[in-house]
């Protein structure tokens, strides 16, 4: 029978997955933002375990920083933006959640039968993770792509970030200057994004980006 | 004489009733003598289906100098036939005991009496069909007898435009058989089913010949999206033959493919099966989801009878994948919930549309908005059809959730299938046929509720009086067979393992030693299912709770007006409608896969007008696939219509140019 | 004697059903009234009414049929038997092998098909409306159940309920983020299915937002006490349920002892009390929710049993 430590970590990593699909379910702007806290959450816990089992202390950092950025400040950040822009609170979707959701069960039975042949020579921990990994990250490319408002997409590309980071601490092979640039270069990203929405708040009246397309004459 | 003599002899009778019709048709008690006789030879036929089936033996085969020179007409009946045989002649003895009374109402008999008999006869012989050229030729006799039913009544527009779109279907349906026979029979050109089973072929064309079966099978038996001609063909016909196209024309098209893709193919790649499970999933799914929103009580028919044919084919291609890789016991699980399913849907769904005749003939109404308590009028008749829509909806302890459970048990048994594909897939198709089931409660709740309870919406169903005997016997003998299958699964299971074994080489567990009539399908640790204790627990507890209730606690009873919260209203319309009934349902998926809209006029105050809300939906396979392909085929078609206003010189031109063409083509092929 | 054992038990499991089945209704009635300041009727008030009900004449609807009165009995027969067949205090169910996991959900579907069929027979606009949602909610609710039937049957290779018990209280099931989604959706499935909030109010009397109560308005007497007892034991079986899934145990082997049975009932009433009390925290806790919001929450639900189903072929094929 598989150990204990196998089975936290498969815990923690279809956590993972499973607060993916949280996130596409929300409705609610804020409450989008609490799912995505918890996700970070998940991901900090994900990323110590693996930092425990592997004895790889530097993990222990990224750990760190995930709970620091992406489970407090990112979203507290959001949070303030929300609030300071006043925007409509609900998630404006494209596509209806329900045939989100079902293309996002197909996403991970894609990555399912996609990494599971590929990693055949790795240990189990890591095919899982590198499998449950790529799940996230195309679930955050999904929601990028059938949402409306760019709070929104904003979160979908965090946890695509997060789906990137839970890949590497499983393959063992990130070091930890690079964890720090990429937290780092998210962390930037945020600013700009959030520099961004203000920008279009004011020159458009709305953080909906079809309002961009507009602007570009690409609608009539 | 042999079996096969004998059941030749009973074909060529059944085959022998259409020139017999011509003179009997139109005198008084001819229907019912024609109908009576067919109702024999049908039951004659099913006995020596189910003998065959019982009484070990190996398959007889007969040659008769018939058809092709060179060829002649070969013969065969074996286990899988005998089976399809005692289908056919189950529902063809029903459908024409039914007949005898029903066809009273028949207004024009001589449009319908010449065609019934060989319409059977046709199917029969599609059974027996040895050769190729033998199921061709009795497979489109039997494709045009029942086009010529279907426009018995000539005179309605909506019958003549059902048998036009059936007739271009069923073409298209026979072309996609013709192709995968002429694969089958391969260069050689052995026609002969020993011939096709005995040669080889390679994997490619192995499921090109499986996917040109399920397009011309499936045509025939009602697959998404080659199912448009379905729902609009079988409520057309008379109500016997509709219960014979639903019921057992499209097992006959089920038989086609079972008897390529099993028997006659040889092995197939475990990849083709993914595409028919989906086919077959899809299929349930989108059949009665516009089973669930459609208002005509045949027409809900006959797109529930897609759903089974969905459930069926789905069964079909799990038994393709266990097959491929050699897990013949699971294969024939598999196999066994198909073939239960297939004999269940016919007893069920000729129940049904008899029923719906019955209601017909006594109001002259099929839209369920004009019907209603029925169940005061016609209580033998809503009696029976409880019994059918209990069965259809998959409810223990009736013969339709056997089956279902019997397919539920092969799916949970997929994980041990070694291709990660199927092992993802099949839990999804599952969760499909899951929904399937559910929803065909709900629709069938529906459809019984609107129809025979609450209180009658028109003139006409108020003034219904009960159908003859006739057609009640042959209702009930249906529903006793749906609670036979329903509560000894376990004795139906063991007569058809001789043609599950044919077919898949492997077999179930004995059911028949089992305690109590319970189903084992696999071993007793993993799941059991006893539909005979189920039924007798619950009518002890439901017999000793009123009992005791009656006894202990209080038997007094007034009538009084309904409460309604104190609003009782009592116009039939003010009840719930169709359309009404399935709006959650419409609401949550309809959007997309049945095109679901609701369109509400609202006057602004001060408006007298009244506001309206009209709710519609329509078959999206039909409004985004056929509609645009004639589209097009019309706007080719007018562009063509230049070519016929030409000069000599140019239509010269022409015929030079494709010779040219022609004669390029032959370099390329040689 | 094992026979006679077995069928003992059986009796018992029979029985207990029956009687626990409406203390668990008052008890949550009286943990939700606690929880909003109120005192509350006592928890021996479902007693009580269900007695009354069944003293009081039946006022039936004039165009009632047959079916309206056969309905309560048969709805009240079939969900007592599959209440029947659910593990609760023992394993050495009699007849345990009657009806597998799926069977029973299917039982309970015929429950719910002619609990709708009698809704609609007095042919009340009220009896409509309460029938179309409650199939509505039955179609949703029943593939995400199947959906975590597989993912129980992929666990413990059973769908056998006994089978399934037995292999979650041994050691050999590991942490599985599966079972966990599998819980949440049977939970989800469980209050759909009770016509519990957010998904209907079991308390209203407002019209327009009611599934169940439309659907038995017009029932009286002892008719509408027959249906209260299936509902109650609807509700128990789901308590039941998952508690003899995901919780089992504290249940007696098949063929201890006395003494073990003993235990086994009182870790059962522990158990019911735990879930009644967590379903009225969380009842209290939430807000219904549009009727048309209710395909989303179970869809929710059905992807998570899909979910599990895929992590698990995930964590099996390694």
């Amino acid at each position: 029978m598989v150990s204990l430590s196998y089975d936290i970590a498969h815990l923690l990593a279809g956590g993972l997955v499973l607060v993916s699909f949280m996130l596409l379910y929300q409705d609610r702007l804020y409450s989008l933002l609490n799912v995505f806290a918890l996700q970070a959450v998940v991901l900090a816990g994900a990323v110590a375990w693996q930092a425990h089992i592997q004895g790889a202390h530097h993990l222990y950092v990224t750990a760190a920083i995930a709970l620091a950025f992406k489970a407090v400040l990112v979203p507290w950040a959001l949070h303030r933006i929300v609030e300071r822009l006043g925007v409509h609170r609900e998630v404006e979707t494209v596509v209806r959640i329900g045939p989100t959701m079902l293309a996002g069960m197909g996403l991970v039975a894609l990555s399912v039968v996609l990494m599971l042949p590929l990693t055949a020579a790795e240990n189990p921990l890591a095919r899982e993770d590198l499998a449950f990994a790529l799940s996230v990250i195309l679930l955050g490319l999904l929601m990028m792509v059938t949402r409306r408002n760019a709070v929104s997409q904003v979160v979908g590309f965090m946890s695509l970030e997060n789906g990137l980071v839970l890949a590497a601490t499983g393959a063992r092979g990130m070091p930890l200057v690079v964890e720090i640039s990429v937290a780092f270069s998210v962390l930037i990203a945020l600013i700009v994004i959030g520099v961004f929405l203000f920008r279009i708040r004011e020159r458009f009246d709305t953080v909906d980006v079809a309002a961009l397309d507009e602007s570009r004459g690409e609608r009539p | 004489m042999t079996a096969l003599d004998a059941a030749l002899l009973l074909s060529g009778g059944l085959l022998a009733l259409g020139p017999a019709a011509l003179p009997l048709a139109r005198r008084p008690g001819g229907p019912a003598l024609l109908h009576g006789a067919a109702a024999t030879l049908s039951a004659a036929l099913a006995l020596l289906g189910l003998w065959a089936l019982v009484a070990p033996g190996a398959p007889v085969q007969a040659v008769l100098p018939l058809g092709l020179p060179w060829l002649g007409a070969h013969f065969r009946l074996d286990a899988l036939a005998a089976f399809f045989i005692l289908v056919l002649g189950a529902g063809g003895t029903a459908a024409s005991l039914y007949g005898i009374g029903y066809g009273r109402h028949l207004e024009a008999p001589g449009r319908v009496l010449p065609f019934y008999g060989p319409f059977l006869g046709a199917m029969a012989l599609v059974l027996f069909a040895d050769d190729a050229f033998t199921f061709l030729l009795s497979w489109e006799s039997m494709s045009l007898l029942s086009w010529a039913l279907v426009l018995a009544d000539h005179r309605n527009p909506e019958a003549r435009s059902a048998s036009y779109v059936y007739l271009l279907m069923a073409g298209i349906g026979t072309m996609a058989l013709l192709f995968a026979f002429g694969l089958l029979a391969g260069p050689g050109g052995g026609y002969a089913f020993a011939a096709i089973a005995a040669a080889e072929r390679g994997p490619g064309v192995t499921a090109a010949i499986l996917f040109l079966m399920l397009a011309g099978a499936g045509s025939k038996a009602g697959v998404f999206p080659l199912h448009v001609w379905l729902p609009l063909a079988h409520p057309a016909a008379p109500s016997h033959v509709s219960a014979l196209m639903s019921g057992v024309m499209t097992k006959i098209a089920l038989y086609g493919f079972i008897r390529v893709g099993f028997d006659l193919l040889g092995p197939v790649a475990w990849w083709a099966s993914p595409v028919v499970i989906v086919l077959g999933s899809t299929t349930a799914v989108m059949g009665i989801l516009l089973a669930n929103v459609d208002r005509d009580a045949k027409r809900i028919l006959a797109y529930s009878t897609i759903e089974n044919v969905g459930v069926i084919f789905a069964a079909l291609g799990l038994a393709l994948a266990f097959r491929a890789n050699g897990m013949t016991a699971l294969a024939a699980l598999a196999l066994t919930a198909a073939l239960f399913h297939i004999l269940n849907h016919m007893l069920f769904k000729s129940l049904l549309f008899m029923a719906a005749g019955a209601v017909l003939a006594a109001t002259g109404r099929r839209t369920l908005d004009a019907l209603g308590g029925l169940i005061h009028r016609m209580p033998a008749t809503a009696f029976l059809a409880l019994v059918g829509v209990t069965a259809i909806a998959a409810l223990p302890p009736l013969n339709g959730f056997a089956s279902e459970w019997l397919l539920f048990q092969g799916i949970l048994q997929s994980p041990g299938l070694p291709q990660p594909a199927l092992q993802l897939l099949l839990p999804g198709a599952g969760g499909m046929l899951a929904l399937a089931a559910a929803l065909a409660a709900a629709c069938f709740v529906r459809f019984y509720g609107i129809i025979f309870l609450g209180r009658p919406r028109s003139e006409a169903a108020a003034g219904a009086v009960e159908v003859d005997r006739w057609s009640l016997a042959a209702m009930a003998g249906l529903a006793l067979l749906c609670l036979f299958g329903g509560i000894l699964p376990g004795a139906v299971l063991d007569t058809l393992a001789p043609a599950v074994g044919l077919a898949t080489g492997g077999r179930i567990p004995p059911q028949l030693g089992n305690s109590w009539a319970t189903l084992v399908p696999v071993t007793a640790g993993q799941s059991s299912y006893s539909g005979l204790l189920v039924l007798a627990f619950i009518t002890f507890g439901a017999m000793t709770s009123a009992w005791l209730v009656h006894r202990l606690a209080s038997h007094r009873l007034r009538r009084g007006p309904a409460w309604d919260c104190g609003f009782p209203l009592t116009d039939g319309r003010s009840q719930y409608s169709a359309g009404g009934f399935s709006q959650p349902i419409r609401r949550a998926l309809g959007g997309t896969l049945v095109a679901a809209r609701e369109h509400v006029v609202m006057p602004p105050p001060g408006d007298m007008r009244p506001a309206r809300h009209a709710a519609e939906s329509g078959d999206v396979a039909w409004m985004r696939l056929y509609l645009p392909a004639a589209a097009a085929v019309g706007g080719l078609a007018t562009r063509l219509n230049t070519l016929q206003f030409l000069t000599i010189r140019r239509y010269l031109g022409l015929v030079f140019v494709s010779l040219i063409l022609l004669l390029v083509g032959l370099t390329q092929w040689n | 004697m094992e026979l006679i054992l077995g069928l003992l038990v059986q009796g018992g499991q029979m029985l207990v059903v029956l009687l626990l089945a409406p203390g668990l209704v008052g008890l949550v009635r009286k943990v939700r009234a606690r929880l909003t300041r109120r005192r509350g009727a006592p928890v021996l008030q479902p007693y009580r009414d269900l007695l009354r009900l069944m003293k009081k004449e039946v006022v039936l609807a004039e165009n009632a049929s047959w079916m309206f009165r056969v309905a309560p009995y048969t709805i009240f027969a079939a969900t007592w038997v599959a209440a029947a067949l659910v593990p609760t205090f023992a394993l050495g169910l009699q007849f345990s092998w009657t009806a597998d996991l799926i069977a029973i959900v299917a039982l309970l579907g015929s429950a719910r098909f002619f609990l709708a069929l009698a809704g609609m027979d007095v042919g009340t606009a009220f009896g409509g409306i309460g029938a179309s949602r409650e199939v509505m909610i039955g179609a949703f609710a029943e593939p995400a159940m199947l959906l975590t039937v597989f993912t129980l049957a992929l666990v413990a290779g059973s769908t056998q309920l006994s089978v399934v018990a037995a292999f979650m209280a041994s050691p050999a099931v590991g942490l599985r983020v599966s079972l966990g989604m599998a819980l949440v959706a049977l939970v989800i499935v469980a209050i759909a299915e009770n016509a519990r909030i957010p998904v209907d109010n079991p308390a209203t009397h407002l019209e327009l937002t009611m599934v169940h109560e439309a659907m038995v308005l017009e029932y009286s007497g002892r008719h509408l006490a027959m249906i209260e007892i299936a509902a109650a034991l609807k509700l128990l079986l789901y308590v039941a349920l998952i508690a003899c899934v995901f919780f089992p145990w504290g249940m007696a082997a098949a063929g201890s002892g006395v003494l073990a049975h003993l235990l086994g009932l009182a870790a059962f009433l522990l158990k019911l009390a735990a879930g009644g009390v967590l379903l009225a925290t969380f009842e209290t806790a939430i807000a219904k929710m549009r009727v048309f919001r209710v395909p989303d929450f179970l869809g929710a639900a059905l992807m998570l049993g899909l979910l599990g189903t895929l992590l698990l072929f995930v964590s099996r094929s390694l």
